[in-house]
């Protein structure tokens, strides 16, 4: 596959390997990787495996699904009940637990619910079926409030009135904030989030090297950028340097999206303060309706809830997503919270740590470590050997 | 009692798992790996649609509900087919599989449902060795149906059968009001008989075993869903891999090709299959990323959407476990013939860590390859 396979290279990740490892030296690296996607990338090909054992990566807040607190979906939920209502939203939030079950299990009991891979498909749906009110439960950093936008202009342009979007857009700087302000976390850098930065540029980053002393590399998804972006912050720290670096120009520019700046400031404004999971109330850290967009916004028009639900007892997505605990260090992760019965966001999203970690990343190191504490061996336990049986 | 004997996934057992390790995180690891080896339940209040999505919610269903209140012991080895001795018959057994098709829509590139009805109930007796004998076909009409779409689908099964040599040779009508149905399902039963004792089955496999798929993978699902319209995606030479493969298999068993395992990966796909051998023969396979055929198109349906190929469902492919001695063999002999054009062998059975898939990802890391979970793409057979 064009344009994916070249950043997929299995030479070239070892020899970007080889180097981390030797410039790494004894000491340990914690770096964190802000956004979902890395992490998704990170565990899905094994890129821990190639790392030394003292570049530790730490999963940071940027999973859209994982931030929504229960209370904030209670509330779509309860809009999803309505009778004339049709709920649509992205994939990854229909297994989510609310405090009395998930979107599946409102749609199972008679609600119509929907998922769609974008705005503009809740349009059409809006079009399609002029006698229904249809609701789009928005959410996602700055990456995709811009398609939301989009959206909610076109439906203005054309007469819609059946279209409403339930707004939880968030942005990505403030919750970074709170990550540094955290007494919790000793980080040597960041890997900045790729498409966020499409939109945003590079620029607002430059707090985190002027005001907190670490350095950030914007990186891609594929996992040869990721590894390239560990390699960069080492080589920043190891050279004196603290420096906003665009790992990702092919597609990050470094003043962002002029044009999806422009849409997002027509359309949002920031919310005074916003709950998020594991962080609690962030003042300034999220997009509501512009008041001229009100018969837009599911929460003026329905009559929603907004009861605050406190997150399960043993739950400690918080945690896992201010990077302070490992999935595996969570009381709950893979006993009474898998991804199968989630108890916690972070365990349901694609884009999630436990989930992540659950999914693809039970093989871990810590076999070999164990083995290797044992005496009986020095290889990997599991090493899968080339298949090399020829036909004939 | 000694470590080997205690129950799988009890309380004792796990303390064991933990007490022999000291790395915390690898504590936690083997400690979920015992817990999942407790038999399932169903914690559900009502059936959503992963409970059909060919995943861990579909075989929680099928073990928990199913299994449990039907229990005997030909139901109980969960097989793509049941064995039924056949009275006074010594080294034959019948082989009954049923199965129903609600895929919507009803007609995509490279087949329909009718089609999918007899290649899938044909390949259900075929993978555990079956040769078949004959279907049976019920449809379940939507009221307002148009008879020229019945008239479609029908023709369709016939040609199917005709093709495959195997017939459809009795069935069911029933009409349900408006509303109460999407156009017309069908539910089939095949049979076919098999040499006893069973030279394919689940016990026979053994670490060491070779892991062959017989193609191309995530044809069907990605086509099925590109056809359905949800997203604005094309993908022209894109086609459902819909086929019998009861000559596939014959070929294979007819050779003396030392086949342990064979089964056909449909919903859920080859994940699912392989998650399957791993945790019912008790042993870990271990597959190459590399070498599994995937074509372009799914790749690139499968990366724009963020769906592994590995979970999306096939219709005309099985994965096959043989002795590693006969795993050259087998490749060539499935190499020459259309049903396996693209055969490949993907990896190797060992004995630990059980009840564990893991890949190794074309980037030089490895991962583990569970069941699917959740649904996401409904409706595809």
């Amino acid at each position: 596959m064009k344009f994916a396979d070249e950043f997929r290279d299995a030479d070239l990740a070892r020899s970007l390997a080889d180097r981390i490892a030797a410039e790494a030296g004894d000491r340990h690296w914690k770096i964190m990787e802000v956004c979902g996607g890395h992490t998704h990338t990170i565990f899905k090909y094994g890129i821990e495996d190639l790392l030394p054992a003292n570049v530790e990566l730490v999963h940071g807040p940027g999973c859209p699904v994982c931030v929504i607190p229960m209370g904030r979906l209670d509330d779509g939920i309860a809009v999803a009940r309505m009778p004339g209502v049709i709920f649509t939203c992205f994939g990854d939030l229909m297994r989510v637990p609310g405090s009395e079950g998930s979107l599946l299990d409102a749609k199972a009991a008679g609600a119509d619910v929907r998922m769609v891979y974008s705005p503009l498909d809740a349009l059409k749906i809006a079009q399609q079926n002029p006698e229904r009110q249809v609701v789009f439960y928005a959410i996602g950093f700055e990456t995709t409030a811009p398609s939301t936008a989009l959206t909610l202009l076109r439906a203005r342009a054309e007469g819609l009135r059946n279209l409403f979007v339930f707004c939880n857009h968030v942005t990505i700087i403030p919750p970074m904030k709170a990550i540094l302000d955290s007494p919790d976390l000793r980080l040597d850098g960041f890997l900045g989030p790729g498409h966020v930065s499409t939109v945003v540029g590079i620029r607002p980053y430059e707090f985190v090297t002027r005001t907190y002393g670490k350095p950030v590399v914007v990186v891609g998804f594929e996992p040869l950028d990721i590894l390239q972006g560990v390699h960069m912050i080492i080589r920043q720290v190891l050279e004196g340097r603290c420096e906003v670096e665009n790992q990702y120009r092919r597609v990050v520019h470094d003043e962002g999206n002029p044009k999806a700046l422009e849409v997002l400031s027509q359309v949002f404004k920031l919310r005074p303060h916003f709950e998020w999971r594991g962080l609690g109330f962030v003042s300034q850290s999220a997009l509501e309706l512009r008041d001229d967009f009100a018969d837009f916004d599911a929460e003026k028009v329905f009559t929603v809830p907004g009861i605050r639900v406190a997150d399960p007892k043993a739950c400690q997505c918080g945690e896992v997503l201010k990077g302070v605990l490992k999935p595996w260090e969570c009381k709950v992760f893979g006993t009474a919270c898998t991804p199968e019965t989630p108890i916690g966001t972070c365990m349901v999203s694609s884009e999630g740590a436990c989930a992540a970690y659950y999914n693809f990343g039970r093989y871990s190191r810590a076999r070999d470590r164990e083995r290797a504490l044992a005496g009986s061996g020095d290889g990997p336990v599991h090493e899968i050997r080339p298949v090399e049986v020829r036909a004939g | 009692m000694s470590e080997a004997t205690l129950p799988p996934g009890s309380g004792a057992a796990i303390k064991a798992a933990a007490a022999r390790i000291t790395d915390p995180e690898q504590r936690v690891l083997e400690r979920i790996a015992e817990i999942r080896k407790r038999k399932p339940s169903l914690r559900e209040d009502a059936i959503t649609m992963s409970h059909g999505a060919g995943g861990r919610a579909s075989h929680t269903l099928v073990a928990a509900l199913f299994g449990d209140i039907l229990s005997n012991p030909v139901l109980d080895q969960l097989g793509d087919q049941a064995v039924l001795p056949i009275p006074g018959v010594e080294h034959l057994g019948l082989a009954v599989t049923t199965d129903s098709f609600v895929v919507s829509p009803l007609f995509f590139p490279g087949g329909d449902i009718g089609e999918l009805a007899v290649n899938g109930t044909i390949n259900d007796l075929a993978v555990g060795g079956a040769t078949p004998l004959g279907i049976a076909a019920a449809f379940i009409l939507e009221e307002g149906l148009d008879v020229g779409i019945l008239r479609r689908v029908v023709e369709s099964v016939h040609h199917a059968a005709e093709r495959a040599g195997v017939d459809v040779v009795t069935g069911d009508t029933k009409v349900v009001p408006r509303g109460k149905a999407d156009q017309l399902f069908i539910t089939t039963t095949g049979v076919g008989v098999l040499p006893l004792p069973r030279r394919v089955a689940m016990p026979r496999i053994t670490p060491g075993d070779a892991v062959l798929l017989s193609g191309a993978i995530g044809d069907h699902g990605s086509t099925v869903m590109l056809a359905r319209g949800d997203v604005d995606l094309e993908a022209e030479s894109l086609r459902s891999d819909t086929m019998a493969l009861h000559g596939l298999t014959a070929a294979l068993l007819d050779a003396g090709i030392d086949v342990h395992f064979m089964r056909d990966a449909t919903r859920g796909g080859v994940a699912t299959v392989l998650n399957e051998i791993a945790q019912a023969a008790g042993v870990a396979v271990a597959i190459e990323e590399a070498a599994l055929p995937i074509h372009d198109e799914v790749r690139g349906v499968a990366e724009i959407l963020g769906i592994d190929p590995l979970y999306i469902a096939n219709e005309g492919k099985l994965v096959a476990v043989t002795a590693a001695s006969d795993a050259g063999r087998a490749l060539a002999l499935m190499r020459s013939r259309p049903e396996g054009g693209e055969a490949a062998v993907i990896g190797e059975v060992l004995a630990e860590p059980d009840g564990m898939v893991f890949i190794r990802t074309g980037f030089g890391g490895t991962r583990v390859v569970d069941m699917l979970i959740g649904d996401p793409l409904p409706r595809i057979c």
